[in-house]
């Protein structure tokens, strides 16, 4: 059975340079590989490796100076301000180390802000968004301000967030950087039953102990590409497991 | 929907900080009422001065006697000043578009009623006129009847007394064919017609003064030249004067209003044929006044919506600078809004929606603000009268009658106004909102 495996995104010699007073500063020297559907890699580096910068060209927040980003079939590399906004809000998912939710609204209007600037408000986008805020554990919760929530059931919500436009892949930003063991795990086994269901999802990272969770390590070093290689022993929570947990943080919440 | 959402999500965001909003909201209700305010207060003072010189009638042209400033009068000298009779026969007889020209003579005199033995003499005015000085100033008649043509021709000793004067001399009698007794003339006269009350007019033009017909007595001129003739002796310590004059005042009644100005021109010219530097007498023209008050009322609205726009305008800049240190409080929100699909438009529209909000709230509150001047003028005048009568008594006439009234056009104006504030002092916090670079945004705090 040899289908051609399809891409969720496709970089070739994706290169980024700043351009300071007298000297150019090349943060990215020509970064090329693909993420498969399905797939699940951590980005990994030394600060000043790029990563960051990486991050910023897959999250579409900025533009390469030289290269090709393929989202599917469309090199976005050379898309203006506006059209970049609207695949932000179409095709991708962020969840960030803050987890970044909006004060004033609710769970659900949370989920739902991607929709929102897609120009989709209705009573369709609203159930979807529900049915989000449920998967993730939050069904009781809607009608709760960010505020009222802990940092491991924000974190939730945004991951809900993420997936209300089924974004060709999740990108996490040190998804877990600012959260306790315990919470961390949930949010990895969250993360695990997604990748199982078949979401894509790319995790920058700088803990050895996230990017076990991985299918693939990428290493970044002074903005070139050290290595690409599959995760060896990976870190994989049984159904057990993923049971014990979730029943660990419905006790807390 | 979407302009809904939008709509609502600023609502939330600016009832977030609920005392913050208000009072950026504050200043523009005090702009927009204020709008309100002046407008209708100015009005109502062009609208009260308008009343009291259309009282004097529009189609009236008045010649005032005017005692010269230099008395010449000290020690046995004659004081010869004014309108005379033969001039007020001339220009009836010679200007052809005039009705009628009314003369009308003025003394201060003290009168007592000579059957009640304790009554001191009251401090009045006697006015030597003709029954069409009823007509040209509105007296209108409470008991009897006014001075009639025959009273005039037969020069019948007869008065016509004012409504105040009436009760103080006949506290409790009819005053109808009692005797009217003058002191310092030694005449006397029958009462025939008492008047209603009647308001004072305030000063207009100058060269009018007050005119408080509360302590008026009315006799026919004919009778009042016959009995006293024109001169008047006042006696002052050692010395006395002489002054002598035919008449107080003429008021000319033209055919219409459009006659009004060429006449008043031909009148100016008649009297000042002789002496053009005559300084006896003051044409009044209450049409021309009219027109300078239509001048000044539009001046009054010019000078009074300046005012008001200029605190519309601190008012928006109240509203852009509290933008501003929301916009950037914000920062983050807003790196996330765009990294969640937002685009600069978006953002721009947000905030462009807050502010709006905003200084719509402020322009409907301030309508309505706008709307209880009148209430509140009123009852700001009752309470100084109460509690501070001495200076409501020194307050100019034009406050105390005044009534403020709203122009219409003023409200939707004023909140179309601060709609616009809105927009203006708004554009540019939301743009600066909107240029912001995500990933910086993502960043701060």
């Amino acid at each position: 059975m040899n289908e051609p495996t399809k891409l969720a995104a496709s970089l070739r010699d994706l290169q980024k340079h700043y351009v300071l007073k007298s000297e150019t500063v090349k943060a990215l020297r020509g970064i090329s590989f693909d993420i498969p559907e399905g797939d699940y890699v951590a980005i990994m580096g030394p600060s000043g490796s790029g990563k960051s910068t990486l991050l910023n060209l897959l999250g579409c927040l900025d533009r390469p100076t030289h290269g090709s980003y393929f989202l599917g079939d469309q090199d976005v590399a050379k898309m203006t301000d506006d059209q970049l906004s609207e695949v932000r809000a179409s095709r991708l998912g962020f969840v960030f180390q803050s987890y970044n939710l909006i004060a004033q609204l609710s769970v659900v209007e949370n989920i739902e802000v991607p929709l929102y600037y897609m120009g989709q408000l209705n009573a369709e986008s609203r159930a979807r968004s529900t049915r989000l805020a449920t998967m993730v554990g939050l069904g009781e919760r809607l009608g709760h301000r960010p505020t009222q929530l802990s940092g491991g059931q924000q974190q939730r919500v945004a991951i809900a967030r993420s997936l209300v436009n089924d974004p060709y892949f999740i990108l996490a930003d040190e998804a877990t950087g600012n959260l306790d063991s315990v919470t961390t795990e949930e949010i990895l086994a969250l993360f695990q039953r997604l990748n199982d269901e078949g979401r894509t999802i790319i995790m920058v990272t700088h803990e050895d102990e996230v990017s076990k969770h991985a299918k693939r390590v990428i290493w970044l070093k002074d903005g070139e590409l050290q290595s690409d290689e599959p995760v060896e022993d990976r870190a994989v929570y049984t159904a057990e497991r993923i049971q014990e947990i979730s029943q660990n943080a419905e006790v807390r919440t | 929907m979407r302009l809904f959402r939008t709509f609502k999500l600023g609502l939330k965001s600016l009832l977030l900080h609920p005392m913050r909003s208000a009072l950026t909201v504050l200043g523009i209700f005090i702009g927009v009422a204020s709008v309100i305010w002046l407008l209708a207060i100015g009005e109502g003072i062009s609208r009260e001065a308008q009343r009291q010189i259309e009282d004097l009638g529009a189609e009236n042209i008045i010649v005032r006697s005017v005692k010269p400033p230099d008395g010449s009068g000290a020690n046995g000298a004659v004081d010869d000043f004014g309108v005379r009779r033969s001039e007020a026969e001339m220009i009836l007889a010679t200007v052809p578009t005039i009705d009628r020209v009314v003369p009308i003579r003025e003394l201060y005199q003290n009168f007592i009623y000579n059957g009640n033995p304790n009554a001191k003499p009251v401090d009045g005015r006697l006015v030597g006129c003709t029954p069409e000085y009823a007509a040209i100033t509105r007296l209108e008649v409470a008991r009897g009847h006014f001075i009639t043509h025959r009273e005039v021709e037969a020069k019948r000793s007869v008065c016509v007394i004012s409504a105040v004067l009436a009760d103080r001399l006949f506290p409790s009698e009819d005053p109808i064919n009692k005797q009217m007794y003058m002191p310092e003339k030694q005449e006397y006269f029958s009462i025939v017609g008492v008047l209603k009350k009647r308001n004072a007019t305030a000063a207009i033009g100058g060269s009018l003064s007050a005119q408080d017909f509360s302590l008026d007595v009315y006799i026919p001129i004919s009778t009042m030249f016959q009995r006293m003739g024109d001169r008047e002796v006042k006696r002052t310590g050692a010395s006395f004067s002489i002054t002598s004059f035919e008449l107080s005042q003429i008021t000319i009644q033209v055919n219409g209003i459009e006659d009004v100005p060429r006449t008043a021109e031909l009148i100016e010219a008649t009297l000042m044929a002789d002496d053009a530097n005559r300084q006896d007498i003051a044409v009044v023209v209450p049409y021309e006044l009219l027109e300078q008050a239509k001048t000044t009322r539009l001046m009054f609205m010019m000078f009074m919506g300046l005012i008001a726009a200029i605190s519309l305008i601190v008012g928006g800049i109240g509203i852009m600078n509290i933008m501003l240190a929301t916009v950037t409080e914000r920062t983050r929100e807003i790196g996330i809004r765009r990294a969640l699909g937002g685009k600069r438009s978006d953002i721009t529209q947000q905030f462009l929606v807050e502010t709006i909000s905003l200084s719509v709230v402020g322009g409907l509150t301030g309508v309505l603000g706008g709307l209880l001047c009148p209430l509140v003028v009123y009852y700001t005048r009752q309470s100084v009268q109460q509690f501070a009568p001495d200076f409501y008594a020194n307050l100019p006439e034009v406050a105390k009658v005044m009534s403020p009234e709203i122009v219409p056009a003023s409200i939707p104006i004023a909140f179309f106004i601060s709609v616009i504030v809105g927009v203006i002092f708004g554009i540019y916090p939301a743009i600066r909102a909107a240029q912001m670079d995500p990933i910086d945004a993502l960043r701060h705090e």
